[in-house]
């Protein structure tokens, strides 16, 4: 299954992968009118220390715990992509307890989000791949 | 073709079934509940009354999920007797049903214990089912005066469930302190004060000493008069079946890390049981939902003939109550770090390992500190004050990271 | 000072409507013209300190920034112009020798540009390039000119070593030190991918890189550095670099605070010290000395290696060309006066040298006057911009062209020309590991790769369109071009006629 894999080697801590992702998920077909005077809250965050950077995001482990502990059966494997039913999720957030990446996080209405691949949202490639200027971030099969 | 047999619907004959559908997609699956209803998440139930999902929604699998998986369900039926011998189970109605492989899965019920005039009280109940919840709903008004007796995870979520349906609530608590099974002193100081500031009115190190149709008289002297009570003192685990069949059962029904009971072929997974907790390194029962999964998905791959071990249970807890969110995992014990600026956050490491922590308010990225406890991370190994300061994948080194973030496997 | 002389020369212009301050300007930016504002949730501009490199207006994901020319003017004057107004002030203040990077900017005429060229019509076919097969490999080296048999008459070979080119164009010096570790690595899976060659430079080769060798052209200046045996022993072929087309007549000056770590190992030069290459080679003071430096690095690799002389189009550059192919050398490079470089007196620069086409056309005429042609290949450089440079410069005599410039623009390069600066925003006229890791060596050499294949796709279809699938029958071939706007002199040097005739 093609995965996002991160090589910190060449990530420049740009925090484009953010924005990218911030916008994929948001309703607008134009970055600006997404993205002006708000604080994003993407699912794929760039961690940052004494000039090393890299971004994590759901890994869409094999065996993923989130899932596994899931006390709703919101956070379900399709094809191999770990995807949360914001409809369902109740907002407990025992899959933050779980996800040993960091992965998940709290949305702003009070359930979780996390990376679900753009599958909702684009086709093909995910944004935060796509828009990588350094090819830090690649979506392939490993 | 092997007869599997799973007594109970919960998540850990949930997790079974799908354990053992990833290894038979063939095999006979039997699931026999008390209950009636397509299965569930207990949790939920507090939401339910809160109004934040519903009965559709509160289904732990979708609808098509016992046809999708191949299994016969027998729902309120009770089982009265396992028989090892002919590998059959026994069920209310006198019909027995054969094995090839068990699990008992059975769950916890609620513990009352003997209270002077606890006959007296009519509008009594227990918060632990979908129908208890349902008959407590329908027993609350705008007027009702609550008594909740427990103020641990069960009774403060059922506080928080019903707070706006009802004029007031109370908990009433032996202990000292709310939530002592997973909050340090401080720690509940915190959250109590919370609840207060919602309404919640606590008597602490109190407890009942007699009651009427409505009203409770108290050991400290005072009386609290009521119209529902709420008993959630605790929960025992329900180990009958297995200790009649002659299986070793402590306070819970005794497993290996392969989720086998002291009988073949039958094999015991969630509340009921009591396994390792690698976080103390002893026996004890964890009774939360994802052990409950992890340990029943186990059980079932066991059950189907594939090896597989399930040995990194620890006691964990994400809830909230009233937006205020606290996650907790492990034992309280060893040195402490603690950073009371952004929320309320203390670790507790010992022997060069994480062995627990408690987050309240800011909980982002918590598993990181839970898979340090799970995966035993000799914190020498990474940048303990970094990670103290911030989880985060930065404290380890570039090889666990491209290894972790990378796909690479060495 | 006082005084501040300098407005900003350009200025960044923020469309506040898209930006939505994800600070990617300022994380990019080496020379901290970005900043953000908390209080006002806004990005502010440093404008002094735009080099205009396009970094951050390549980056920005809303489109909300561009680079614009200042329009502050001083009083206009078309004898003291704004340019040369500042250069003074910028000399009255601190004195210094003015530096520039890259290739000489100014106004000069581009005759490549005054060239056109021709097509097949009616009488003559031209050929369809992707139903026909084209040929445009090419080989450089010196052509043997008699055929020798030994006594039972079989064929002796005599063939000297030769470089075999998939296409006419290979990458130009650039060391490891004027550009980046990356860089360097990007340029040489390039040249392993496309069947060229890059060229070390005089910054020696890095101990990762000799599993590029059979694409590597290794140079040996006049400070030496970097060489050894197993340099010169590794390489395609050897280059003598005499001359660089943008500083004729100078040597280099790398600062010893670029002197660190695997710069330092690479060029085998002390850490920290300033790495120093003379004006002229002090063992080299006539064509005879040339020709003992060429035998001896034939010596030294047993004659299996061609030989460059890499000379600068300069005045006489025919008759220098003229002794360099009677010196034994192979191959004979030429720099024009548009040529690039890391760091340059800007005078020298902009006043030093000539054109490349004319250099090229005087060289080749002089060589087949001179019946010596079939010595040497030539290689012409200093500013090839496009595959119709590529051709042109072919049909008026070069065998193959070095690109430098435009290899780096593919890697990024915006041609700020803050080369010297250290700082390049683009990871590849630097040292700084933060800079340098910007330039994806994964991205970079398949942005070359797709560059040079498209210029050969580009220079099928043109020799298509003339009816001609090899690149051998284009070279020299011009009767092929025509000028505009040329006078009757520059046409003579040319060797070409004017449109029309």
């Amino acid at each position: 299954m093609k995965r996002v894999y991160v090589n910190e080697k060449w990530c420049l801590g740009c925090h484009l992968c953010e924005y990218n992702c911030a916008f994929a998920n948001s309703d607008e077909t134009d970055m600006a009118r997404a993205l002006k005077d708000i604080k994003i809250h993407p699912n794929i965050q760039v961690e940052e220390n004494n000039g090393i950077y890299f971004a994590v995001s759901c890994r869409h482990c094999d065996e993923p715990l989130c899932v596994k502990g899931c006390i709703t059966g919101a956070l379900t494997i399709n094809d191999g992509v770990i995807t949360i039913d914001k409809n369902k999720c109740i907002g407990c957030y025992t899959c933050i307890l779980s996800c040993p990446f960091g992965a998940v996080a709290p949305s702003e209405e009070g359930v979780v989000q996390k990376c679900e691949l753009c599958m909702k949202t684009h086709d093909g490639i995910p944004k935060c791949v796509q828009g990588c200027p350094n090819a830090a971030i690649v979506f392939e099969e490993r | 073709m092997i007869k599997y047999v799973i007594i109970g619907n919960s998540a850990a004959a949930i997790g079974a079934v799908e354990g053992i559908r990833q290894v038979d997609k063939k095999g006979e699956i039997t699931i026999i509940s008390n209950e009636s209803h397509h299965t569930y998440s207990r949790p939920l139930i507090s939401y339910l009354l809160l109004g934040k999902t519903d009965e559709q929604r509160m289904k732990y699998r979708p609808d098509d999920f016992y046809e999708k998986n191949n299994c016969k369900t027998l729902f309120s039926k009770t089982v009265t007797n396992i028989d090892s011998k002919k590998k059959t189970v026994t069920l209310d109605d006198n019909t027995s049903i054969s094995y090839d492989k068990l699990l008992v899965s059975t769950g916890s019920s609620p513990f009352v214990p003997p209270m002077d005039g606890l006959d007296s009280v009519k509008n009594k109940f227990s918060f632990m089912t979908l129908d208890e919840a349902k008959a407590l709903d329908s027993a609350l008004t705008s007027d009702s005066k609550v008594l909740i007796v427990g103020a641990g995870l069960i009774g403060l979520k059922c506080a928080e469930g019903i707070h706006a349906k009802v004029a007031n609530i109370t908990v009433i608590d032996l202990a000292p302190n709310i939530l002592s099974s997973i909050l340090d002193t401080q720690g509940s100081a915190i959250v109590q004060k919370h609840l207060e500031s919602k309404g919640v009115v606590f008597k602490l190190g109190d407890s009942v000493q007699k009651f009427t149709e409505k009203t409770a008289l108290l050991k400290s002297g005072g009386t609290i008069d009521f119209d529902v009570l709420v008993l959630a003192v605790g929960v025992r685990p329900n180990t009958q079946l297995v200790k009649d069949a002659g299986g070793e059962v402590n306070r819970g029904i005794v497993i290996n890390e392969r989720m086998e009971t002291s009988i073949p072929d039958i094999y015991s997974a969630g509340d009921c049981t009591e396994g390792m907790d690698i976080s103390i390194g002893q026996n004890r029962i964890l009774a939360l939902l994802p052990n409950a999964y992890m340990q029943g998905e186990c059980a079932g791959k066991n059950m189907a003939g594939e090896a597989c071990v399930f040995d990194k249970a620890i006691p964990m807890n994400a809830i909230g109550f009233f937006g205020l969110h606290i996650i907790t995992a492990g034992t309280y014990d060893g040195e402490v770090y603690e950073d009371l600026h952004d929320g309320y956050k203390k670790l507790f490491y010992k022997d060069d390992l994480l062995k627990g922590y408690i987050l309240i308010e800011n909980i982002k990225k918590a598993g990181i500190y839970t898979s340090l406890i799970r995966e035993k991370t000799p914190l020498s190994t990474i940048d303990f004050t970094l990670i103290c300061e911030n989880p985060g994948l930065m404290a380890f080194g570039r090889e666990v990271r491209e290894e972790k973030l990378g796909g690479l496997k060495r | 000072m006082a005084i501040d002389y300098f407005y900003p020369e350009y200025e960044v212009a923020r469309n506040n409507d898209r930006c939505i301050t994800c600070r990617v300007c300022e994380r990019q930016c080496a020379n901290n013209v970005h900043s953000y504002v908390e209080q006002l949730n806004k990005m502010t501009s440093n404008d002094a300190n735009c080099v205009n490199c396009q970094r951050c207006v390549s980056l920005c994901p809303t489109k909300a920034l561009k680079i614009v020319k200042s329009d502050n003017t001083f009083k206009l004057n078309n004898n003291w112009n704004q340019k040369t107004m500042k250069e003074v002030f910028l000399q009255a203040e601190n004195s210094g020798v003015l530096l520039s990077s890259m290739g000489n900017p100014e106004p000069y005429p581009i005759y490549f540009d005054k060239i056109l060229l021709n097509a097949s019509q009616v009488t003559n076919p031209s050929i369809d390039p992707l139903r026909e097969p084209m040929e445009t490999r090419m080989f450089l080296g010196s052509t043997v000119h008699k055929i020798e048999r030994d006594k039972k008459g079989n064929l002796i070979n005599n063939l000297t070593p030769h470089l075999k080119l998939a296409l006419p164009i290979m990458f130009s010096a650039m060391s490891y030190g004027s550009i980046s570790y990356n860089a360097h690595e990007s340029l040489a899976r390039a040249a392993e991918e496309l069947g060229t060659y890059y060229n070390t430079g005089e910054g020696g080769l890095h101990e990762d890189f000799y599993k590029y060798s059979k694409n590597t052209i290794v140079q040996v200046a006049s400070g030496r550095f970097g060489v050894h045996k197993d340099y010169l022993n590794t390489a395609a072929a050897i280059e003598i670099k005499m001359g660089q087309g943008a500083k004729p007549g100078i040597g280099g000056h790398l600062p010893g605070t670029k002197i660190v770590g695997d710069v330092s190992r690479t060029r085998m030069a002390p850490e920290g010290c300033d790495a120093i290459s003379p004006a002229p080679h002090h063992d080299i003071y006539s064509i005879e000395d040339l020709r003992q430096l060429v035998f001896s690095l034939k010596e030294a690799t047993d004659y299996k290696k061609p030989i460059i002389v890499k000379i600068a189009a300069v005045h006489n550059v025919a008759a220098i060309a003229s002794g360099i192919a009677r010196s034994g050398a192979d191959i004979i490079a030429i720099d024009g006066f548009r040529g690039g470089t890391g760091a340059a007196p800007t005078r020298i620069r902009d006043n030093v040298g000539i054109p490349i086409e004319l250099a090229l056309a005087s060289v080749d005429a002089r060589l087949r006057n001179e019946g010596i042609r079939d010595n040497v290949s030539l290689v012409v450089g200093g500013s090839i911009r496009s595959s119709s440079d590529v051709f042109k410069a072919i049909a008026l005599g070069a065998d193959s062209v070095y690109i430098g410039t435009a290899a780096l623009l593919a890697l990024g390069c915006h041609l700020c020309r803050s080369c010297h600066g250290g700082k390049c925003n683009w990871g590849i006229a630097t040292q700084v590991p933060e800079l340098v890791k910007r330039l994806n060596p994964n991205i970079g050499y398949k942005r070359l790769v797709n560059l040079l294949e498209a210029w050969n796709h580009e220079i099928m279809e043109m020799m298509g369109g003339m009816g001609i699938n090899s690149i051998e029958s284009l070279r020299g071939n011009r009767l092929m071009l025509r000028g505009v706007g040329l006078n009757e002199k520059e046409l003579e040097i040319l060797g070409i006629k004017h449109a029309g005739e």
